[in-house]
């Protein structure tokens, strides 16, 4: 069959003259990727000034040169970076916990429709309760132990995932379904090859929730369930004997964290969900 | 006593015995019944589809053109009735089925080659027969872009070619197509219809397609089956005989011409009703 396109244009095409002739576009400095410094150095500029004006007591809030300092001192050293470990582990196995139950179970359920049904109030209660007002049953269970924390958190994180997962499951594409299908795809072969990848861009932004949630828990618990270590406790501790440079550098700690763990799961997604959005 | 004294009251109405289709049918409709919502959509639509031709499907808005090939290819469970495959059921046919909205019938995590393979993978071809299959593929349709790419990385054309050779992959004994144009800028829909014909004229793989568009519906059609308003049966089945490969100069043919005049009065006198 002859091509419809029309191949190859003459060699040297005519060009209007002006063309040939303009000069080369001014440079410009490209202030574009800048842009995302302004607001914390805006921030920092103010926080300096209100220091310095006096407007907020140094005792409670110190200038931010002595903070950063802190925070880089202590992330260096034993004061913090222990702390900032603790955390970050505690975190992760939570995490882990919730999503080696989660998904798979929110799968699942997502694939059997009435199965989801049946335990969606359950799922969306809980999703609903606010995981620190559990936190006195799970002291009833656990105990004050490091297993408490880490039971507490992964059980926040849990339900999201099941949550986002069943969705993913349920919302897949009724076309590619059919798709398969009609190529003859047993049900098994529809769950594995279809159903499955297309829960993945869901269950993703579940995954995300669900990461920020652990994290949140798991600081608040160490805040408030006997704890000897990690970055809530440590803010609890700076902030009872007035040791405000420490405090402010452990929250900016548990901040650097969370946002690392954000940037690191979007970087994950994109890899793995690369067809997301397009 | 043996008597049953408070037997049933009713009796089960009996089959009507399978009345096969006319020489050369591929596939038997018989007495298909299918009701939307209470109302009745098909009732008792018995029909043949001709072998090695395409059977163009066209009629008013909501007959059920989609709904029909839909049945047919076991997507649409049907309420009662009988679809054969020259005699078999779907379960032991091989179909293809291309849909209108090719972004959403190829799978974006695999690679365009793994989709177009994938009925194959499917049937539990060894990886020798599979790579045979796709070279053969890639020929006859003279691909031009790059197949190990993922299909959201590929043109709409790109993409519905891709979806067709996925349909063509295990060659099916029948293939549907439902508004497979319909999604696409006008130079790909000639481009592809072309596609379309040339396989035809290749394979002879029974098609049935479902368009909106009168004029590709005539174009590539041995017989145009023209559908009425819901309760929806069959208008009219108009014949079409021009010689393949058609070309432009088919379009202002006379017979084409009076086949798309006969076609459209067809459809008015049925929107009319």
């Amino acid at each position: 069959m002859s091509t419809p396109h029309i191949e190859a244009a003459p060699a040297a095409a005519w060009k209007p003259p002006s063309e040939l002739a303009a000069p080369p576009a001014p440079k410009r400095r490209d202030w574009g990727r800048a842009l995302p410094l302004v607001g914390p150095i805006l921030l920092i500029i103010i926080w300096d000034l209100v220091v310095r004006a006096g407007w907020i007591k140094a005792i409670l809030l110190p200038p931010p040169a002595d903070t950063l300092l802190t925070l880089i001192n202590g992330m260096m050293g034993k004061a913090l970076l222990p702390h900032f470990l603790v955390t970050l582990e505690r975190t992760l196995m939570a995490f882990g916990i919730a999503t080696a139950i989660g998904m798979p179970l929110g799968i699942a359920l997502g694939s059997n429709e009435r199965a989801y049904r049946s335990v969606e109030f359950v799922i969306d209660f809980f999703r609903s309760t606010p995981s620190s007002a559990l936190i006195p049953l799970f002291l009833l269970i656990f105990g004050i132990s490091d297993v408490n924390k880490v039971a507490i958190a992964a059980f926040g994180a849990f339900l999201i995932v099941v949550f986002n997962c069943a969705y993913g499951v349920i919302n897949a594409r009724k076309q590619r379904v059919a798709a398969a299908k009609v190529m003859g795809a047993s049900n098994w072969q529809i769950f594995k090859d279809v159903l499955f990848w297309e829960s993945l861009q869901p269950a993703f932004v579940g995954l995300r929730s669900a990461i920020s949630m652990t994290l949140v828990i798991v600081v608040v618990a160490e805040m408030f369930i006997g704890s000897e270590s990690g970055l809530g406790h440590k803010i609890i501790d700076a902030q009872q004997v007035m040791n405000v440079k420490t405090m402010y550098a452990a929250i900016m700690a548990a901040g650097i964290l969370g946002y690392a763990l954000n940037v690191l799961f979007l970087a994950i997604e994109r890899r793995i969900v690369h067809w997301s959005g397009r | 006593m043996s008597e049953v004294i408070n037997g049933p009251v009713y009796a089960d109405v009996p089959r009507p015995a399978f009345r096969p289709g006319v020489a050369g049918t591929h596939i038997t409709l018989r007495g298909l019944t299918k009701y939307f919502a209470g109302w009745p959509l098909y009732e008792n639509l018995d029909l043949d589809i001709p072998k090695h031709k395409i059977t163009s499907i066209f009629g008013p808005n909501g007959c059920g053109k989609s709904t029909l090939i839909n049945m047919i290819a076991g997507l649409v469970p049907i309420d009662s009735g009988e679809i054969l495959f020259d005699g078999k059921s779907l379960k032991d046919t091989t179909i293809g089925y291309v849909f209108q909205n090719y972004r959403e019938a190829l799978f974006p995590w695999m690679r365009t080659i793994d989709n177009i393979a994938y009925p194959l993978k499917l049937a539990g071809h060894s990886k020798a027969e599979v790579d045979r299959r796709m070279e053969e593929l890639v020929a006859s349709f003279d691909v031009k872009f790059d197949l190990r790419r993922y299909p959201y990385e590929l043109s709409g054309g790109q993409q519905q070619t891709a979806s067709i050779m996925r349909a063509l992959a295990p060659k099916p004994e029948v293939l549907f197509l439902d508004e497979p144009f319909s999604a696409l800028d006008f130079e790909m829909t000639l481009f592809i219809r072309e596609k379309l014909q040339e396989v035809f004229i290749q394979t002879g793989t029974t098609m049935m397609l479902v368009s909106h568009d009168l004029e590709e519906a005539v174009y590539l059609a041995d017989q145009v089956l023209l559908l009425t308003k819901r309760p929806t049966t069959v208008a009219e089945i108009l014949q079409y005989d021009d010689p393949r490969p058609r070309t432009v100069a088919t379009l202002t043919e006379p017979n084409f011409v009076a086949t798309k005049k006969r076609s459209l009065e067809v459809f008015q006198r049925e929107v009319r009703r």
